[in-house]
């Protein structure tokens, strides 16, 4: 596993997976895509009930849970009405874009040769990516990431606790991932960087 | 990135001579972005030359701001565009909120 690469002759973003690794990043990727889809906004607390059935615009208040909290900062911390009104314009459009983008990883990776379900060892996935694709994978890589670090509790300068756990624990294997995501990440910034 | 122009007032100019006219520039708005343990360094730096368009020093002063400081006032102007910046960090996954200058 070496990472993204930039490759000049065609402009393209270019990385080979084992299909474990392929496999590994569609479930954590339709993960997110379940999460981004499933819990509803939020209703908004309206006195009218005919002005609270109009209002399909958008949540007001923050998600339950602590992913979405990350992923949907609250824009306003001191103003709770002007928090509101900027959650109502943009969480339904932001949860839109990322699913968006993590459907489009999992469909590139299964048009590369992931079949839907892996029973054959020594796949491997080639996958060739446009600048819009890598940025939009790049994005997708840092959701994934948000998501696994705010489930495990990940903090700054935390590395030697992890490093301290039992191989089998599977907080371990979880923070395995984690990083994996992370060096991908690396790699995938770096080939960016070198197209522009 | 702008910042508003300082109003200079002549030292020796008394209330009454300063033009009552003069008006007070609306006070813009700045874009937070926020330290986080997960986001690389080298992504928040591409993020900022890329969507700011931002040099590469100055995208990694920024950067640095954010990591040593725990936050870095990354753009300002209108609160209209402070809430776009806004949203396009949410959309790269960086913590951002916006603030009046005071």
């Amino acid at each position: 596993m070496s990472g993204f690469a930039w490759h000049r002759r065609s402009k393209r973003v270019i990385a080979t997976f084992s299909g474990f690794e392929a496999d590994l990043l569609r479930s954590l990727t339709s993960q997110l895509v379940e999460l981004l889809r499933n819990e509803q906004a939020a209703p908004t607390d309206v006195a009218d009930p005919l002005e609270a059935m109009m209002d399909f615009s958008g949540p007001t208040t923050e998600p339950e849970d602590p992913v979405l909290r990350r992923l949907f900062p609250t824009a306003y911390p001191d103003d709770e009405e002007a928090a509101g009104d900027f959650r109502r314009f943009t969480e339904g459009a932001l949860r839109d874009t990322k699913a968006a983008s993590a459907s489009a990883l999992i469909d590139t990776l299964e048009e590369a040769g992931l079949p839907p379900e892996l029973t054959e060892d020594g796949l491997v996935i080639d996958v060739e990516l446009d600048r819009g694709e890598a940025e939009s994978w790049m994005r997708t890589f840092t959701d994934v990431r948000l998501a696994l670090a705010t489930r495990l509790g990940v903090e700054e300068g935390d590395e030697a606790r992890w490093a301290a756990l039992p191989e089998d624990d599977p907080r371990a294997r979880a923070h395995d991932i984690y990083d994996w995501v992370g060096y991908l990440q690396e790699t995938l910034v770096h080939a960016l960087t070198k197209a522009a | 990135m702008t910042a508003p122009t300082p109003v200079e007032v002549e030292p020796d100019l008394t209330a009454d001579e300063v033009p009552a006219e003069v008006t007070v520039p609306e006070k813009p708005w700045t874009t937070i972005v926020w330290n986080d343990p997960v986001n690389l360094m080298s992504y928040v730096t591409y993020v900022f030359r890329t969507y700011f368009g931002y040099s590469e020093k100055k995208a990694t002063r920024l950067m640095m701001e954010v990591h040593e400081e725990g936050r870095s006032a990354v753009s300002s102007g209108s609160r209209e565009e402070m809430e776009r910046d806004v949203q396009a960090m949410h959309e790269y996954g960086l913590w951002a909120t916006l603030e009046k200058d005071e």
